[in-house]
């Protein structure tokens, strides 16, 4: 499905920017002019509200800041499906590792009172990483070694690890005295400084956000995994796996073993939404934190094309719709957050499961023109 | 002797109450998988069923257009699925996921803008709900034992879509062994080049088949919340959808296995609803969370070790592209 549109000067090949650019591009529109019918439906005028989405993410500093938070976190989902993907794997467990990886970042700062931040920042994300994996582990290792349908297993964590949090939130972590299900707050010493704290430091100031210092830990992700993905050994036998599994046995690849490897990593990558989240942000270990990460991962990864520059694309897209569409209820009050999961549902539709929707037009419209343009460079009859 | 009894019964009872949304999810899943377009948006088709089930059940008074309106919904979102899976040969678990979260928006907005109660519909007065079907001699029955609570706790006052949904799974069955349709179903399911070579349209047949997915969708969301519930609220399908494709995958893709996954997971839902704050001997009381999760932990356990490697259709998940 790949091919079409590789072969140059055959009928119907189409510059790479169109695959790249222009049908994903169709495809938000599709989705957004979707979106715009709902909106309607519940009464108001679509473009109002669209545009009043798009200033509240990108048209102040603070905006940005907010935005860019948001992004973090569908950074490491996302990562966290690719990895998964590239081996062959649907991992729809993210949501649940990432609530596993907040709860070990949590851990490590209720711990550590009182040491320095940069000690508990490490401890804490090595711990979120340790506890995601060790969540992704056992759908992974259910999978390689008794056939166990990932897809489904993964969606049972979610819901194991949602009892799980609540029962602990509840019962056993919960602040003595406190009727809501959360724990106490870390000490400041602890907190992952925000990135206004830490460009402060340099001298430079922007407006307050919870964007804080893990923006910069997701984006050297993207570069990690690109490395450990292309030009290592572990990274090739993992895609061999994904592509072809049968051949990946003969060239002496071990596909059980490289299912745990891409689960493993991908439980990490999700967990470190706990460290944005808890550590960053929250301060405290709350319940539901995550609030749908892993789902949105799904679609980050999908619209990215699994490579990681197209992942920060799609999560900083996901960002601008969290926070503004979060942003609508305030300003409209027919609107509720959830219209937020309507365009993103859409989004998801259009992008990610109806990628090709547009390819046939658009793949005629170039055919023609392109015949146009040769009919032009041959003179014609004359 | 006689306690025990009426609490086995009452367990059953509860238990055939839960299943039917289950069965009816399951079943629906059955029929398209079987045709080889794998859908895990089973949640929520039967979350909008529910929806707008409810919606025009209040609007209108009448549980029959509601029913009505459910199946549509569900319909719609299956002929989503199929434009995008079997049309444009799509990822079909990406589709399936982003119809869920379409739907889990989708309802609470709609509801939101239209009923004013916080993503809620009004609750339902009883006209507005699908009614129970009442059996003759229920009283004469009474005092035989045995006999007497059976009949009153299993099979009175039972939904008429339960009825419904033990016909579809006798049907079902009978569909898909014993017709024609049912046999170039799972043709299509196994082989979609073979059926196609045959000079059947591997896209009509998955199509049929969604449709009688989103019919069956439909149906479970209705019953949640117009025949079981009195009215929509936010989330009610609680993960059925997924349930029900894990017992779909448990039953190996087979009618009869999967029924039997389903009434398991409905019969431990019924028993961690009894065992909520109670105190068991030598352990105490076992928090709430343990045995809300038990449904999930059972799913996984039955995965991993019962059923061992699940075999699909063979050509479930994959697009048919025609060979050109």
């Amino acid at each position: 499905m790949l091919l079409s549109g590789s072969g140059k000067g055959q009928p119907g090949a189409v510059p790479g920017w169109v695959g790249y650019a222009l049908l994903p591009v169709l495809n938000l529109v599709a989705a957004f002019v979707l979106s715009g019918l709902v909106i309607l439906v519940i009464g108001e005028n679509p473009v109002d509200v669209l545009s009043l989405l798009l200033s509240e993410a990108l048209g102040y500093p603070e905006a940005i800041g907010y935005t860019l938070y948001y992004t973090t976190d569908f950074i490491f989902t996302g990562l966290a499906v690719a990895i998964a993907f590239h081996c062959g794997l649907f991992n729809i467990g993210g949501e649940g590792q990432a609530y596993l990886g907040g709860l070990g970042a949590g851990l490590v700062a209720l711990a550590l009172t009182g040491w320095p931040w940069p000690v508990v920042a490490v401890l804490a994300v090595l711990a979120s990483a340790l506890f995601g994996a060790a969540w992704a582990f056992i759908p992974a290792w259910l999978q390689a070694k008794r056939g166990s349908h990932i897809v489904i297993t993964t969606i049972m964590f979610n819901f194991i690890a949602a009892s799980i949090m609540t029962w602990l939130l509840v019962d056993v972590l919960i602040r003595p005295g406190s009727q809501s299900p959360e724990t106490r707050e870390f000490d400041p010493g602890v907190w992952l400084p925000s990135m206004d704290r830490a460009l402060g430091w340099f001298g430079i100031t922007i407006p307050a956000s919870p964007l804080n210092l893990s923006f910069l830990w997701a984006l050297a992700c993207c570069l990690l995994f690109h490395v450990f993905l292309r030009r290592t050994r572990w990274g090739y036998e993992l895609r061999t796996v994904g592509r072809n599994e049968r051949a990946a046995v003969y060239a002496g690849i071990s596909p059980s073993r490289n299912i745990i490897i891409a689960m493993l990593i991908s439980g990490a990558l999700a967990g470190f939404v706990g460290v944005n989240e808890i550590l960053g942000v929250q301060h405290r270990v709350i319940l539901n934190f995550t609030g749908g990460v892993g789902f949105v991962g799904i679609a980050v990864a999908l619209m990215g094309r699994n490579h990681p520059v197209g992942i920060i694309l799609a999560a900083l897209l996901f960002g601008v719709l969290a926070q503004g569409g979060g942003q609508l209820s305030f300003e409209y009050p027919t609107i509720n957050r959830e219209l937020v999961m309507v365009i993103q549902g859409l989004v998801i539709l259009f992008a990610g499961a109806m990628e090709n929707l547009f390819k046939p037009q658009v793949e005629a419209l170039f055919r023609r023109r392109g015949g146009a343009a040769a009919d032009a460079t041959t003179g014609g009859r004359g | 002797m006689e306690d025990a009894l009426l609490l086995a019964l009452q367990l059953l009872g509860a238990t055939i109450r839960v299943a039917t949304p289950l069965v009816l999810a399951a079943f629906a899943g059955m029929y398209c998988e079987r045709a080889g377009v794998v859908d895990i948006g089973l949640e929520g088709k039967m979350l909008a069923g529910a929806f707008f089930s409810a919606a025009v059940a209040s609007a209108t008074l009448n549980p029959w257009l509601g029913l009505l309106a459910g199946i549509a919904a569900g319909v719609a979102l299956a002929m989503v699925h199929g434009f995008a899976c079997v049309t444009h040969n799509g990822n079909q678990v990406v589709s399936g996921m982003a119809i869920n979260i379409l739907v889990a928006g989708l309802a609470p907005t709609l509801a939101y803008a239209w009923f004013h109660q916080g993503g809620q519909t009004p609750l339902l007065p009883n006209q507005a709900r699908i009614p129970a079907v009442q059996l003759p001699g229920v009283e004469a029955l009474a005092g035989v034992p045995v006999l007497g609570p059976v009949y009153r706790e299993l099979f009175d006052a039972n939904n008429i879509l339960i009825w419904v949904t033990l016909v579809l799974v006798i049907a079902t069955h009978w569909v898909l062994y014993r017709s024609r349709f049912g046999l170039r179903l799972r043709a299509v399911g196994e082989n979609p080049a073979a059926v196609d070579t045959a000079g059947l349209s591997v896209a009509k047949l998955r199509y049929q088949a969604l449709l009688v997915t989103g019919v069956l969708t439909g149906m479970a969301g209705s019953y949640l919340s117009t025949g079981h519930g009195a009215g929509f609220v936010r989330d009610m399908t609680a993960g059925k959808g997924y349930l029900a494709l894990a017992a779909l995958i448990f039953g190996k893709w087979r009618p009869g296995p999967t029924l039997f996954a389903c009434l398991l997971f409905a019969f431990t839902d019924a028993v961690q609803v009894r065992l909520q704050g109670v105190v068991l001997p030598g352990i105490g009381v076992i928090p709430v969370q343990f045995i809300q999760m038990l449904p999930y932990v059972l799913t996984v356990l039955l995965l991993a070790g019962f059923v061992g490697k699940a075999v699909a259709p063979k050509a479930s998940g994959i697009p048919y592209v025609k060979e050109r």
